[in-house]
C-alpha cells in the first residue's frame, strides 16, 4: 500500500526523490519553518522512506505556504513544494474513499444492531 | 619609566618561513617599532643557544626566535630541535635572572606577514615593560 | 683584512623616502675595513650593477655590501654581477633596509638609524667571510623505481622514454601491485586488467626497462646522483630466464590447498603458481613453504612435467649490486586489517568481506569466475550492505587511521552501481559519514549511482553486524531522519582504511628520506614540491606519499619521473656551498651531529692523525659529505666540542651580527 503511495505521490508531483542530495537548502529556505511538524527536507525523505502516513495525518502540509522559495533555491531540482502539494491532493482523494468493503461486513454484524443501520452504511459508503 | 630608553631586541628568523613572513610583512607595510633587528639564518635549528647568550651580553634586551611552524619545517625537522633547545635555554635564562618574557620562540610562515608584525609589536611592548635588561658579565680575558 | 665597499640603494623613493640614504653611506664609511661607500637610485639597474663591477675591479674589493631590498629579492642578482668582476659569489652581503627597514617605520630618524646598524651588521659579517666555491658530483645516468604497481610502471615508462635506463625493483612474483586485482575502475567503469597489462607489457619489452620481480631492496648507500644500491633477488626456485611460462606445473602440482594470496585467500592455488594470466614477468614461482619437494624432498612434479627445464629446487637467493642516481619510491599501500573491528563480524562471518575481497568477488578472474556469490554457501546475494569509512577518520591509533583514505567515497559508489546493474534484484545500502568525491566527474558519479541505480545512501554509521541464521543482521542509524534501522543482509562490503605498505618504513629509512606519523612519505614541499622527497635525489610515486587514486597516482608517476629526467640529464650536479665543516682537530667523535642530520650526509671514519714525539693516532672524526649537506646547521648546535660549523652561516659570523646589532 505504502510503496504504491510513494509511487502516486512521485508520480502526480513529477518529483524524483533520488535526486535529493539531503543539502537542506529547502528547509533554510523555507519561511514557514517555525510553524511546521515537518520541514520541506522531511517531506522529501519521508516520502522516499514510505512513512507516507505521518505524512499524511500531519497539520504540516498545510502550513507550507506554497511560496515555491523551496523549488526556486533547490540546487538539484527536487522541487519539494510539488510533493507537498501532492500529498495534500492524496489527503484530498482519500475523502471519498470507500471506507467499507461488503465482504467484511459479516464479521463485523452484531445482534444488537439494527438492520436499517446496515442498510445506511451501505448507502453512505457506496461509491 | 625612562622616555629615552629604547630596549634593542634581536630578532632570529629562518631563511625559509620567517624570514619571509618579515618580507611580507615589509611588502605590506605592516609596521613595527625599529628596535626589532632580525638576523638571518638558515634555519631556526641553526640558532645555536649561545647566540642568546651573546647578545645578552652585549646588551640585547631581548631575543625572539622565528621558524617554520612545526611540520612546516624546510628541512624537516629542524624547528623540532630548536624547539627542544630553547626549552632548556629558558629554564637555564630563568636559573640566571633573566626574566622568562625577554626570549621568545614563535612560529610565523611565509604566509604571515601579519603575525610577524603583530608578534613583534607585542613582544617589543613586553620588552619596554620589563625594562633594561641587566648584561650578562663576559668574564673571558679580553682579547 | 677585508676591502669593502658599501653600496646604498634608494630604490626610486622606496628607500630613500624613509631611510636618509646619503647619511647611511657615510655612516658605514667610517666602519673599519670599508674603503668605499655611496648611494645610487637603482642599485639592481644595469648601471647599478656596472658601478658595482668597476668599483670591484678598481679599488680591488673584496667584499661588497649591498644595502638594499630582502635578499630573498635580489641576492642572486647582485652575486652574479660581482661574480662577473671577479669577485667570490659569497663575499657579497645584502642589508635588508626595504622590506625590513623603509617599509615598516615612517619616521626618518628611526628607520635612517636601524639602517645603518643593519649595514654594519652586514659589514660585521663580510668581514670573516671567506669566499666558497660550490663542489659538483657527477650523475650516474640509471634510475631506480621502487615497487612495480602503476606508480611505478608509469614513473618507469616515462623515464624510460626520455631515454634513461630504469630498474624496477618489485617484492612480488609479478609487476601490477594492485591495480591488478581491482575488477573495473571508477568513474567510467573500464576494465582495470584491460588498461594495466598493456602497460606492463610495455615494460616488459622495453629495451631501457629492467624488471627485478620477486626481489627486494636491501641497502642503499651513497647520495644524489651516486646511489649505490644493494637488491635481494629472492629466490623463485625456477629459473626465470628458461621458463616459458606454459603453466603446465600449476596444473600439476599435487599441493593443491594453498590461499591463493592473489584473490585475498578466497580461493586455493598451487605450491607452483602464475599469480595470474598477464603477469609480468610470466614466470612461475615455487612457494617454499608449501612445497612438498623443497620442505621435505618428497614429490618432484613440476620438474618432471617442465619441458624447458626450468625448475630448480636449489636455487638460492642472489645478490646483485647496482649504481643509479635517483631513486624513486613507489612502494603502495594495503588495505588495513580488519580484524580489530569486531562490531562488522569481520572475522566471525565470511559474507563480511573488505572492499577488495569485494573486487575479486566481482571480478571474472577472481574465486567466482565474475558471478557475485556469498563465500559462505554460494548463493547469489539479495541485500547488500555497504559501510564506508572502516578505519578511516578514526583516531584510535589501535583500531585505524585517523586520516581520509580518499579513494573509498568512489569505490563504494562503483561497486553499488556495479551491483544494481549487474543484479537489479538486489538492494543496496550504502552507509556514509560524509560522501566525498571531488575529481573529475566523481560526483556525477556517485549521484549517478543514486538517481539511476537507486542504491539507497544512507548517513550515518552501521553499530553493528550479528550473523544470524544464515543472515546478516545489521543495525545502523539513519541520522537525517532520525530512525534506527535494522536490515536482514546476505552481504556487508567493509571500505577499509588504506596504509601505506609495511615495507615502506624500511625503504625510507635506508633511504633517509622522512615519513610522517602514518607511515606515508614526507614530500620536500606540501605543496610546492609534491613528488620530491626532502633528501635530495628521492622521488615520490603514488600512494606511498598519500591515499590516491589511480588517476592521480598516475599524474604523480609522471611528475616524478619528469623530476628524475631534469636530474639524469645533468652531466654534474653543483652542490649548495653553505654547508657543514666539521674541523676534525676539535672534533671528538661522538656521534650527535650524526644523529641529528635529516639528510644523513654525516658519517664518521677513523683517521689517522700525527701525535706527540712522531707517533701516529687514529680518531674517529665526523665527514660532512657536501652533495647531501642542505646546510640547515642542526649538526653545529648539537656539536658539543664546537667542531662543526656551517660555511656561509659560521657561528663567528652570526656572532658578529649580534655584535653589530647590540652595540
Amino acid at each position: 500500500m505504502e510503496q504504491n503511495m510513494m509511487d502516486t505521490i512521485a508520480r502526480i508531483s513529477g518529483v524524483n526523490l533520488r535526486r535529493c542530495m539531503r543539502c537542506g537548502k529547502c528547509t533554510a529556505s523555507c519561511p514557514a519553518f517555525d510553524e511546521m511538524e515537518y520541514h520541506p527536507h522531511q517531506f522529501v525523505s519521508m516520502v522516499e522512506n514510505g512513512r507516507i502516513d505521518e505524512l499524511l495525518a500531519s497539520q504540516g502540509i498545510y502550513t507550507c505556504l506554497s511560496c515555491f522559495a523551496c523549488v526556486e533555491r533547490c540546487p538539484r531540482n527536487v522541487e519539494p513544494a510539488k510533493l507537498i502539494e501532492a500529498v495534500r491532493l492524496a489527503v484530498i482523494r482519500k475523502q471519498g474513499e470507500n471506507h467499507l468493503h461488503a465482504e467484511q461486513i459479516p464479521a463485523m454484524l452484531d445482534d444488537e444492531l439494527p438492520q436499517q443501520a446496515i442498510v445506511s452504511a451501505f448507502r453512505k459508503y457506496k461509491r | 619609566m625612562q622616555v629615552t630608553w629604547k630596549p634593542t631586541i634581536v630578532a632570529f628568523c629562518c631563511n625559509w618561513c620567517s624570514y619571509a613572513g618579515a618580507d611580507l610583512s615589509g611588502t605590506n607595510r605592516l609596521q613595527y617599532p625599529a628596535n626589532v633587528k632580525i638576523i638571518r639564518i638558515p634555519c631556526s635549528c641553526r640558532l645555536n643557544p649561545m647566540f642568546i647568550l651573546r647578545a645578552f651580553q652585549k646588551g640585547a634586551d631581548g631575543v625572539i626566535l622565528c621558524g617554520c611552524h612545526p611540520g612546516d619545517c624546510h628541512y624537516t625537522t629542524g624547528n623540532y630541535y630548536a624547539r627542544r633547545r630553547m626549552t632548556l635555554l629558558f629554564s637555564m635564562l630563568d636559573f640566571l635572572g633573566i626574566e622568562k618574557g625577554r626570549t621568545r620562540v614563535e612560529w610565523v610562515s611565509a604566509a604571515e606577514g601579519a603575525k610577524f608584525a603583530a608578534t613583534m609589536n607585542e613582544f617589543v611592548k613586553t620588552i619596554t615593560e620589563l625594562g633594561e635588561n641587566r648584561r650578562l658579565e663576559d668574564l673571558r680575558c679580553k682579547e | 683584512m677585508q676591502k669593502i665597499g658599501v653600496f646604498v640603494c634608494h630604490c626610486g623613493t622606496n628607500i630613500a623616502a624613509t631611510v636618509d640614504v646619503e647619511t647611511v653611506a657615510k655612516t658605514l664609511g667610517k666602519e673599519p675595513g670599508v674603503v668605499f661607500t655611496t648611494d645610487y637610485p637603482y642599485m639592481c639597474s644595469q648601471t647599478g650593477q656596472q658601478m658595482i663591477q668597476d668599483k670591484i675591479q678598481e679599488l680591488g674589493l673584496t667584499g661588497v655590501v649591498i644595502c638594499s631590498c630582502s635578499p630573498r629579492m635580489h641576492e642572486q642578482t647582485f652575486r652574479k654581477a660581482c661574480h662577473k668582476a671577479g669577485l667570490n659569489d659569497y663575499m657579497v652581503e645584502i642589508a635588508n633596509i626595504r622590506e625590513q627597514c623603509s617599509w615598516i617605520h615612517k619616521d626618518k630618524q628611526e628607520a635612517t638609524e636601524k639602517a645603518v646598524i643593519l649595514g654594519r651588521a652586514a659589514i660585521a659579517k663580510v668581514q670573516l667571510n671567506a669566499p666558497l666555491t660550490a663542489g659538483t658530483s657527477p650523475v650516474t645516468k640509471r634510475a631506480l623505481v621502487i615497487g612495480g604497481g602503476i606508480a611505478g610502471i608509469q614513473t618507469a615508462l616515462d623515464i624510460a622514454e626520455a631515454g634513461f635506463e630504469v630498474d624496477i625493483v618489485e617484492k612480488q612474483p609479478t609487476i601490477g601491485g594492485k591495480m591488478t586485482q581491482i575488477d573495473k575502475t571508477f568513474p567510467t567503469l573500464d576494465c582495470a586488467a584491460c588498461i594495466l597489462t598493456p602497460k606492463m607489457v610495455d615494460c616488459a619489452q622495453n629495451e631501457k626497462i629492467h624488471i627485478y620481480a620477486y626481489s627486494e631492496v636491501e641497502q642503499v648507500g651513497g647520495f644524489v646522483g651516486n646511489f649505490h644500491v644493494k637488491i635481494r633477488r629472492k629466490a623463485r626456485f625456477v629459473n626465470e630466464d628458461v621458463c616459458t611460462g606454459c603453466g603446465a606445473c600449476t596444473e600439476k602440482c599435487p599441493q593443491k590447498k594453498v590461499p591463493n594470496a592473489f584473490n585475498l585467500g578466497l580461493d586455493t592455488r598451487r605450491a607452483i603458481y602464475i599469480p595470474f594470466a598477464q603477469a609480468v614477468p610470466k614466470v612461475a614461482t615455487i612457494d617454499p613453504d608449501y612445497c612438498n619437494m623443497l620442505k621435505n624432498g618428497k614429490c618432484g612434479v613440476c620438474a618432471k612435467v617442465c619441458t624447458a627445464g626450468a625448475i630448480d629446487y636449489k636455487q638460492k637467493d642472489t645478490t646483485i649490486e647496482r649504481e643509479y642516481g635517483a631513486i624513486v619510491a613507489a612502494t603502495g599501500f594495503n588495505p588495513i586489517d580488519l580484524s580489530q573491528f569486531d562490531e562488522f563480524a569481520y572475522s566471525k562471518s565470511p559474507d563480511v568481506v573488505s572492499s577488495l575481497e569485494f573486487e575479486r568477488l566481482m571480478n571474472a578472474a577472481g574465486p567466482t569466475g565474475g558471478t557475485l556469490l556469498r563465500p559462505s554457501d554460494g548463493t547469489h546475494p539479495k541485500t547488500i550492505v555497504f559501510v564506508q569509512c572502516v578505519g578511516s577518520r578514526c583516531e584510535d591509533a589501535q583500531k585505524g587511521k585517523s586520516y581520509c583514505s580518499k579513494i573509498c567515497c568512489m569505490y563504494t559508489a562503483k561497486h553499488a552501481m556495479l551491483c544494481r546493474e549487474k543484479y537489479p534484484d538486489t538492494d543496496v545500502y550504502v552507509f556514509y559519514i560524509d560522501v566525498r568525491t571531488p575529481g573529475k566527474n566523481f560526483d556525477e558519479f556517485y549521484r549517478r549511482a543514486v538517481e539511476e541505480y537507486g542504491v539507497h545512501y544512507i548517513k550515518g554509521m552501521v553499530g553493528k553486524v550479528v550473523p544470524e541464521n544464515g543472515k546478516l543482521k545489521v543495525q545502523a542509524s539513519d541520522l537525517l531522519d532520525n530512525r534506527q534501522l535494522h536490515i536482514d543482509a546476505d552481504m556487508v562490503v567493509l571500505a577499509a582504511a588504506i596504509e601505506p605498505d609495511k615495507s615502506a618504513r624500511s625503504v625510507a629509512t635506508m633511504l633517509t628520506a622522512s615519513m610522517d606519523t602514518n607511515d606515508f612519505f614526507t614530500e620536500a614541499h606540501p605543496k610546492l614540491r609534491p613528488v620530491e622527497s626532502p633528501t635530495a635525489g628521492v622521488f615520490l610515486s603514488g600512494t606511498c606519499q598519500g591515499p590516491k587514486d589511480i588517476p592521480e597516482t598516475v599524474a604523480q608517476a609522471s611528475a616524478a619521473a619528469a623530476k628524475v629526467i631534469g636530474l639524469l640529464c645533468k652531466d654534474s650536479l653543483t652542490c649548495n656551498p653553505c654547508v657543514a665543516e666539521p674541523n676534525e682537530l676539535m672534533c671528538n667523535g661522538c656521534s650527535n651531529c650524526e644523529k641529528v642530520c635529516p639528510y644523513g650526509a654525516i658519517t664518521y671514519i677513523d683517521k689517522e692523525f700525527r701525535g706527540p714525539n712522531r707517533t701516529t693516532l687514529i680518531r674517529r672524526v665526523a665527514q660532512v659529505n657536501p652533495a647531501v649537506c642542505q646546510g640547515c646547521g642542526a649538526c653545529t648546535v648539537a656539536c658539543m666540542s664546537g667542531a662543526m660549523d656551517l660555511k656561509g652561516f659560521s657561528n663567528k659570523q652570526i656572532m658578529a651580527e649580534v655584535d653589530a646589532i647590540c652595540r
